[in-house]
């Protein structure tokens, strides 16, 4: 399974074989290296990254350490290995042999599907460009340039299999995935969250953490695929991801950890009189960036989502894990839903609550995940807990975008709204302070005021290494 | 008692990706609801796990008596600190390698204390009727192909044993089989080249540096030649470790300077990379005198060259260099007198000399006349360092 380095665009799926996808590959090629060069992050051309990089997909290859130039990075197209007995685990075709090609009557949906995902990767490195300006360390600016190249090899996966396996508008999709910007008022991306400004470092973490967890999701269930080739992409990107989730929860765990600190060293609960970033803004960042994330699950009952489950094209997370029918016909699943003024828990068919499904293991990973970061609070001996907002809360798709909600589950009414949502979303004014304390620290070993330097470093490497050269 | 090696996940550092459980091929990694664990009976420590994981957190490990259980692991919310003190047994001193040591040391004239400041050496924890197994993880010839001598850095990989080691140490070999007589094989003792947390950090490794004694250089050496002839992954006994007096000083306002020839350099890479990765900006200077014959024989040349002159002041001699008078190590010491003067009137100052019989003759001469110049008396001074354990002499 080693990767061929010598390839113009590395690859183990013998692209040298396919001379006709090789060609069409090599001419997207310069237009992903000019977008990089245009829509990636900002002035870095010349920057040596202390990056990883794939060399094999098995455990012992696929994280090689070594600086890089980031147009230089090895984009390229990584499957784990084939399992020739692998069978469809769920839905209608449950049982039969996984396809290797695109079934024909499921072909719009699949294309859908890919097109969908593919564009919020290079998305999220259109909404980061310009956070390299402001890094709080050479630690963080290189786990940046770590997410960001990831995503673009994200992109590269998806639009592989568009090339391979949906003939001309697959090409047309995967030049359009390069046309459509984040935050374009005539060519936006897909998914509103990923229209959103990632403006500082906070908003990145917690981007990584819940926006990035998404993703995790969405490619868990697309790596339970039917459609063997998307499966196996998926599965690799997900040893990618845990990366980003690493990035989100290590992130805002350092600056909840130095928020302690500074109420600890100074007694005080003014933790931004010292420059650090209070825990009450912290959990502002926290309501925002979870609410936008459980929007990209879609609607609580979705016929779609029924249908991509029993096509055999998308799956539930860990289905494979999960002990029952695997088609859901006439099964139940508790969803929550609005009556007059309040939320309570209905029965739906389970078929059409997939995506609540989806969100539900998303709430419940991210909630260990906030645990977590309570541990930290905790441990200093602070009297303070991080709490989830309820899935209800400012909302923009499904059941609940038509009411005000807070984030303890309250049917609000819009005067209450806006008279409270200042406490539960940043404010201009918090924003203008997270804002303000987002100046560069590039001195090796060094962190910004507002943030805890991490427990460990980067392969082994000390904190204090080197992780960027500007040359 | 044996100690066992145990790997462990930090809960604090972890982020429960579920990563490492997908990798293991053994399914010795297992969660619950707060932790992700490492079954001890089940794990074979092959590493799948640890380039995947996205936070470091899966390259945990420590030194236990009794393994922790997976229920002690789901307790956690930090790793709890390595046991210490712990009563491995230390078998009965080994006579043939305490005869093999005293030989090594005699150059310097009697016991000399560790340095104050070093760290507790764990000493026979394995004899010749029960040695540990070491898989070769690497061996490979580090002198060049037209060198006069055919030296192996040897990496060593103890798996699931316990084998700690400190810096200066050293470790015996028993070539298999048995003499003419039908007698087992006399045991070698080998530096140990790599710091105490391994030649790869965190992997349960060491290095040595061997030469093949050849049979043009008096007579064919039996271990020398077993060991680089080993391939990877053949296994090797090895007893040990011994040495509880040539260790480094640990406080980093230590300077150490080192004196060697040939292989004697291996505790010297040692005692280098262990201030490299702990203190590498510490205020003691480092200082190393290193002679061979031509550069190609000079082991780890390449390494060290990139070792930046503001972390270690080194002054190579070659004796067999075309075009050149012969130099040794001694004549180097005479150039830097001055700053060797300065350096030996600090408390701080430890030296350590290694190499082949008879160079510390050189070397106790280069200091009379150093120290005679800047009016000290070296006799008097070695006395001092020595039983202030500051001046060690290993040679074979």
């Amino acid at each position: 399974m080693t990767i061929d380095y010598n390839e113009k665009i590395p690859n183990n799926v013998n692209l040298s074989e396919d001379r006709r996808l090789q060609r069409a590959l090599e001419k997207w090629q310069p237009g992903y290296l000019e977008w990089w060069d245009q829509l990636g992050p900002e002035d870095t051309t010349n920057y040596d990254v202390y990056l990883r990089t794939a060399t094999s997909v098995d455990p012992k290859g696929w994280a090689h350490f070594d600086y890089v130039k980031m147009p230089d990075y090895r984009w390229g197209i990584f499957l784990t290995p084939t399992d020739e007995d692998r069978k469809i685990a769920f839905g209608d075709h449950k049982g039969e042999k996984a396809w290797q090609d695109v079934p024909g009557e499921y072909r719009a949906e699949l294309r859908r599907l890919i097109v969908t995902q593919g564009d919020t990767e290079p998305a999220s490195v259109e909404q980061q460009r310009h956070l390299g300006m402001t890094c709080p360390s050479l630690y963080d600016l290189r786990n940046l340039f770590q997410v960001n190249v990831e995503e673009g090899r994200h992109l590269w996966a998806m639009v592989y299999l568009l090339h391979a396996h949906f003939g001309r508008d697959g090409r047309e999709e995967a030049d359009a995935m390069l046309e459509r910007h984040s935050g374009d008022p005539d060519k936006p991306r897909i998914l509103q969250a990923f229209n959103e400004d990632t403006p500082d470092w906070l908003s990145f973490f917690m981007f990584t953490f819940f926006t990035d967890r998404d993703g995790k999701y969405q490619l868990a269930s697309l790596a339970e695929s039917g459609f063997d080739p998307l499966a196996r992409s998926c599965r690799f990107m997900l040893t990618e991801e845990a990366h980003h989730m690493f990035v989100g929860e290590s992130g805002v765990g350092r600056v909840i950890k130095r928020a302690c600190d500074i109420m600890t060293e100074h007694k005080t609960d003014n933790v931004r009189k010292y420059g650090g970033i209070d825990l009450p803004t912290i959990q502002k960042y926290l309501n925002f960036h979870f609410s936008v994330s459980v929007d990209l699950f879609g609607q609580e009952l979705s016929t779609n989502a029924a249908n991509f489950y029993t096509m055999g094209l998308k799956g539930r997370y860990q289905e494979e894990k999960i002990n029952d029918n695997h088609q859901l016909k006439d099964d139940p699943y508790e969803v929550s839903e609005l009556k007059g003024d309040s939320i309570v828990n209905v029965e739906a068919p389970a078929l059409t609550a997939i995506n609540e499904r989806l969100r539900d293991d998303y709430i419940a990973d991210c909630q260990a995940g906030v645990n977590r970061w309570n541990k930290i609070i905790q441990k200093a001996g602070i009297d303070f807990e991080l709490k989830i907002p309820h899935r209800a809360f400012h909302r923009g798709i499904g059941t609940f975008s038509s009411v005000k909600v807070s984030p303890d589950g309250r049917v609000l009414t819009e005067a209450e709204w806006d008279h409270h949502h200042g406490q539960w979303l940043p404010t201009p004014e918090d924003r203008a302070y997270v804002s303000s304390l987002m100046q560069a620290v590039t001195e090796p070993g060094k962190f910004a005021n507002w943030i805890a330097a991490p427990d460990r470093g980067i392969n082994n490497q000390s904190v204090d290494f080197e992780y960027v050269r500007f040359n | 008692m044996a100690l066992n090696r145990q790997h462990l996940i930090d809960p604090a550092v972890c982020i429960r990706c579920n990563t490492c459980e997908e990798t293991c091929p053994l399914d010795a990694i297992t969660h619950d609801a707060t932790n992700y664990v490492v079954d001890y009976d089940k794990c074979k420590g092959c590493m799948d796990c640890i380039s995947p994981c996205p936070t470091g957190a899966i390259d945990s490990w420590q030194t236990v008596a009794t393994p922790w259980t997976l229920d002690d692991q789901y307790s956690w919310d930090d790793l709890p600190d390595e046991p210490e003190g712990l009563e491995a047994e230390e078998g009965a001193p080994d006579e043939e390698a305490e005869e093999l040591r005293d030989k090594a040391e005699a150059a310097q004239g009697g016991k000399v204390p560790p340095p104050f400041s070093a760290a507790h050496p764990y000493v026979s924890l394995y004899s010749k009727d029960n040695p540990a197994t070491a898989r070769i993880a690497g061996n490979f010839r580090i002198t060049g192909s037209g060198a006069g001598s055919d030296i192996h850095h040897i990496v060593l990989d103890f798996g699931k044993a316990a084998f700690p080691v400190l810096e200066g140490q050293c470790i015996g070999i028993i070539p298999p089989g048995t003499d003419d007589k039908g007698n087992p094989h006399l045991m070698r003792l080998y530096s140990v080249a790599s710091p105490r947390d391994g030649e790869r950090p965190g992997h349960n490794n060491l290095a040595l540096t061997v030469k093949r004694v050849r049979e043009e250089d008096g007579m064919k050496g039996l271990a020398s030649n077993y060991l680089c002839d080993l391939a990877k992954n053949e296994t090797v006994q090895v007893v040990g470790p011994f040495g509880d007096s040539f260790l480094m000083p640990n406080h980093p306002s230590a300077n150490i300077v080192m004196i060697c020839t040939g292989t004697g350099a291996a505790p010297m890479r040692a005692i280098t990379e262990r201030r490299r990765r702990e203190m590498p900006k510490a205020p003691g200077k480092l200082m190393l005198f290193f002679g061979a014959r031509t550069p190609d024989e000079l082991p780890y040349f390449g390494p060290l060259q990139k070792l930046p002159k503001d972390f270690i002041d080194t002054e190579l001699a070659y004796s067999r260099l075309a075009d050149k008078p012969k130099e040794y190590v001694q004549d180097r010491m005479k150039t830097r007198g001055e700053d060797l003067a300065n350096l030996l009137q600090s408390e701080d100052t430890f030296i350590y000399v290694c190499g082949l019989k008879g160079m510390e003759k050189g070397c106790e001469e280069a200091f009379e006349e150093i120290c005679a110049k800047s009016g000290l008396n070296w006799e008097a001074l070695r006395k001092i360092m020595k039983n202030q354990g500051r001046y060690h002499v290993e040679t074979y």
